[in-house]
């Protein structure tokens, strides 16, 4: 373990006793490859038994342990101390109600996934005894970018427009919703359409990007919302001018 | 106490658990389930594994190679009548997978994609580029959010069953947010939570794989079986363990020592084919490879590093695309945790605690010995996995016998009556819930969980690793004794009600000492060498005495017993395990 001590200041809240969240800092002695939960499980081990926040896999694909890293949304498995000062500010993910100290409540977010209709709602019905659906390297490639969401609703904290308006889909739900639509074994579009393409959907994004850029994994759900966007007027456009397409 | 009443209780919301639940909900939709986890289910560790899922799927395999290869990678361990079962419905269920929208990788035609894995004479695995447990289980989640009659309890963590009259009828659980507990009344149980990995120091399990379900299942009066049975992955990160998946090997990767020796070929795994061969060199079994680092340690011919001796998977000959198309999550994950590009430079890789191949003590059916008690996936010992399990038969596992919990479940249910003794379910929650509240109230003690839990994980490293012996054993054993007096004087640093992960943790470590001894013991009494399990002190496989699964049975404040019963063997009797060369004939 090298000499490097990292002052964390941690913003604490425990909802049975304290009125309001408020920062508490420890120093502690770091090696030279830890990640910030590497210094957070130091002072759940070491320091501070009572704080609380969410972590498992230590390898960027579980989803829990996003936080406010110095003000940005990041999975603290994969913020290395090497890349940040000597002192590090550690917050809940911001937009969301904190339930106690680096613990947010995620039930928003959950009934968010739950209300796109993300499952697939498949063109044909086949029994598994009549094989797979055919599906070729390039139809897959389509959309195998927006399969890759962690739900670490990291995206989520980054959104302005969610911060602005807690009823916004958002980005994961969002692009979410548009890895089903691209599918080609899907035709649940129009299923999904009442949630995405309503106006707490896609079209409350003023496509700022923030949340692509926080993206741990490269979803870029920014850009499955515009692509949604230009799907979703296209429709609109065939609707009005084929009389009765739409029932 | 607040009184949750439904039909099946599935504790686990991972792979296994989802499947479960879905298969219920399949077969009779007005069927209540009530899903718990203590995590949310894409947290489950399911969403690490990596490199596949193995189920026969090209014309020139069939059910008897991947029967074969199973019963053989594990010698001879496993029950040979729920291999074949396995074998026949792995293809059934990883097509279900595709069904549901898995984003398998795909041939240029279009049809599913198989890659090769270690052990598996013909390519059979199935694979979403290199996250296929993360597909996996995001495929099972989102899936079960068709189905209104599952009904979810997220971040609820499981403490207690209750059985009355000899039958399972639900558990008692603390949902973290509110610090407050629920009893849970069911007419079937099914336990899905997964593996124990946590019990070792160096491990590439997530934080949350702490034994909780094995324990639960054991305190309750179900044995422990095969417990003495871990694998230890040949290619983690130093440092993380963070897994390398064996697909980078499937792949065409190569093990070096530190003089860039393909070391495997001293090993009987030879012949070092430039891009081996099935079942040879880098495609062996996990057991003979995690034990061949062991014995390159021993000749000084590995790595030194800070994060203990490691060896070199080199992967550049593969190239950027492939390695992009094929392998990204080793990519970012060597880049991101060692510094490493696997395109230009070898990866550091050492043997890492992956699997518990034993578990609670399920028949074919997920059955346990306790009625309307069932168990599926890594939790579980059927046993498919015997002595070593073969790399990706365990997210097939989790399909094929989480399907079978679900609808054995179902059929309890309906040759079950309805009536509950609900003045006896009162009772044993009552004893639950006082359980915790002594928790709360110990003090003076002053062990901490940390250091309780330090300790722990040296001694099974030290004494129950990839090489054991007699004394190391009765050392180990001795320790985890101490320790588990010592777990009585465990203060409770944080007394609050909401997410108190300090009480969650005192929990964790008490099922963890449970496993952890059940391990020791069963390893103790098991006096040969067999796949995963190999003592210095008794080198050679006894099919004589020990061709039989050992049962830990819990007994409190002591040692567990150990009793033994047969393996079944249908059609493969006990021969020779031969890899590499050797195999061809």
């Amino acid at each position: 373990m090298s000499n490097r001590i990292v002052e964390l200041e941690i913003l604490r809240y425990n909802p049975e006793t304290d009125e309001e969240p408020k920062f508490q800092t420890f120093s502690v002695p770091c090696a030279e490859d830890w990640v910030v939960l590497d210094a957070i499980n130091y002072i759940k081990d070491e320091l501070d038994r009572t704080l609380s926040y969410r972590w498992s896999c230590h390898m960027a694909v579980c989803g829990s342990c996003g936080m406010m890293i110095n003000g940005e949304p990041m999975l603290s498995c994969k913020s290395f101390l090497r890349d940040l000062p000597d002192r590090i500010r550690v917050e809940p993910l911001t937009n969301f109600p904190i339930e106690r100290d680096l613990v947010v409540v995620m039930d928003d977010f959950m009934d968010k996934l739950d209300s796109v209709k993300p499952f697939l709602i498949p063109r044909e019905e086949k029994t598994v005894d009549e094989g797979e659906f055919l599906q070729t390297p390039a139809q897959l490639s389509k959309f195998k970018q927006y399969t890759l969401c962690i739900n670490c609703t990291l995206c989520y904290a980054a959104c302005p427009q969610y911060a602005h308006n807690e009823g916004f889909v958002g980005p994961a739900a969002l692009a979410l919703a548009h890895r089903y639509n691209l599918d080609s074994r899907d035709v649940g579009r129009s299923a999904r359409a009442d949630v995405v393409a309503s106006n707490a959907g896609i079209w409350e994004c003023s496509f700022v990007g923030a949340c692509s850029e926080v993206c741990p994994h490269g979803v870029d759900p920014a850009a499955a919302i515009q692509q949604t966007k230009i799907a979703s007027s296209v429709d609109y456009f065939r609707d009005m001018l084929i009389p009765g397409r739409r029932s | 106490m607040n009184i949750i009443k439904t039909d099946v209780l599935i504790i686990g919301a991972g792979g296994a658990g989802l499947r479960a639940a879905i298969a219920i909900a399949e077969l009779d939709p007005s069927i209540q389930v009530a899903l718990i986890s203590k995590v949310y289910p894409m947290r489950s560790h399911t969403v690490a594994a990596e490199g596949g899922a193995a189920g026969v799927a090209r014309e020139d395999d069939s059910f008897e190679n991947h029967f074969n290869d199973t019963v053989t990678g594990g010698d001879w361990m496993s029950d040979q009548d729920a291999v074949e079962f396995f074998v026949h419905e792995a293809p059934k269920e990883l097509t279900q997978m595709e069904h549901w929208g898995c984003p398998w990788s795909r041939k240029p035609d279009g049809h599913i994609a198989v890659r090769p894995f270690g052990g598996m004479k013909v390519e059979r695995t199935w694979y979403a580029a290199d996250k296929t447990g993360f597909h996996m289980l995001h495929t099972l989640f989102q899936t079960s959010l068709k189905f209104p009659s599952i009904q979810r309890f997220d971040e609820y963590y499981s403490t207690d069953l209750i059985v009355v009259d000899g039958c399972c009828r639900g558990a008692t659980a603390i949902e973290m947010r509110s610090g407050q507990m629920h009893t849970f009344s069911a007419r079937a149980v099914i336990i899905a939570t997964g593996g124990a990995g946590r019990i070792f120091p160096f491990t590439t399990n997530g934080a949350i794989k702490t034994g909780d379900g094995m324990a639960m299942a054991y305190r309750a009066g179900v044995a422990l079986k095969d417990m003495e049975f871990i694998q230890y992955h040949p290619t983690g990160l130093p440092g993380t363990g963070i897994l390398i998946t064996e697909g980078s090997r499937g792949e065409g990767g190569l093990l070096v020592n530190k003089d860039g020796y393909r070391y495997l070929q001293d090993y009987d795994l030879g012949p070092p084919d430039p891009s081996p061969r099935n079942k040879a060199m880098e495609l062996g079994p996990r057991d003979r490879l995690s034990q061949a680092f062991w014995h390159e340690q021993k000749k000084g011919r590995t790595i030194k590093t800070p994060h203990g001796d490691v060896v070199h998977l080199d992967l550049r000959h593969l190239g950027e695309k492939k390695i992009n198309e094929r392998l990204p999550m080793v990519r970012e994950l060597a880049t991101a945790y060692v510094g490493v590009d696997p395109v230009y430079e070898p990866i550091p890789v050492r043997p890492v605690i992956h699997y518990t191949m034993g578990g609670i003590d399920t028949d074919i059916n997920a059955a346990t010995s306790i009625d309307g008690l069932f168990a599926a996936g890594e939790c579980a010992c059927v046993s498919i996995n015997g002595a070593n399990r073969l790399g990706s038969n365990s997210l097939t596992e989790i399909l094929v016998f989480g399907a079978r919990a679900g609808q054995s479940a179902v059929q309890i249910l309906a040759a079950d009556s309805p009536q509950v003794d609900e003045a006896a379910i009162h009772e044993q929650a009552n004893a639950a819930k006082a359980r915790i509240a002594d928790l709360f109230l110990a003090s003076g003690g002053g062990e901490t969980v940390s250091g309780l839990r330090r300790e722990m994980n040296d001694t099974m490293e030290s004494g129950a690793g990839i090489y054991r012996t007699d004394a190391s054993l009765r050392e180990s054993s001795a320790v985890i004794k101490d320790i588990r007096r010592r777990f009585a004087d465990i203060e409770l640093q944080d007394k609050s009600n909401v997410y108190n992960t300090d009480l969650i943790q005192v929990l964790e470590l008490g099922a963890m000492i449970d496993v952890a001894q059940a391990l020791i013991i069963s390893a103790l009494e098991r006096k040969e060498s067999r796949g995963s399990h190999q003592r210095l002190d008794f080198t050679e496989r006894d099919d004589k005495s020990y061709l039989r699964h050992s049962l830990a049975s819990f007994v409190k404040g002591g040692d567990p017993e150990i009793s033994y019963r047969d393996v079944t063997i249908t059609r493969s009797q006990p021969g020779e395990r031969v890899y590499g060369g050797g195999e061809q004939k």
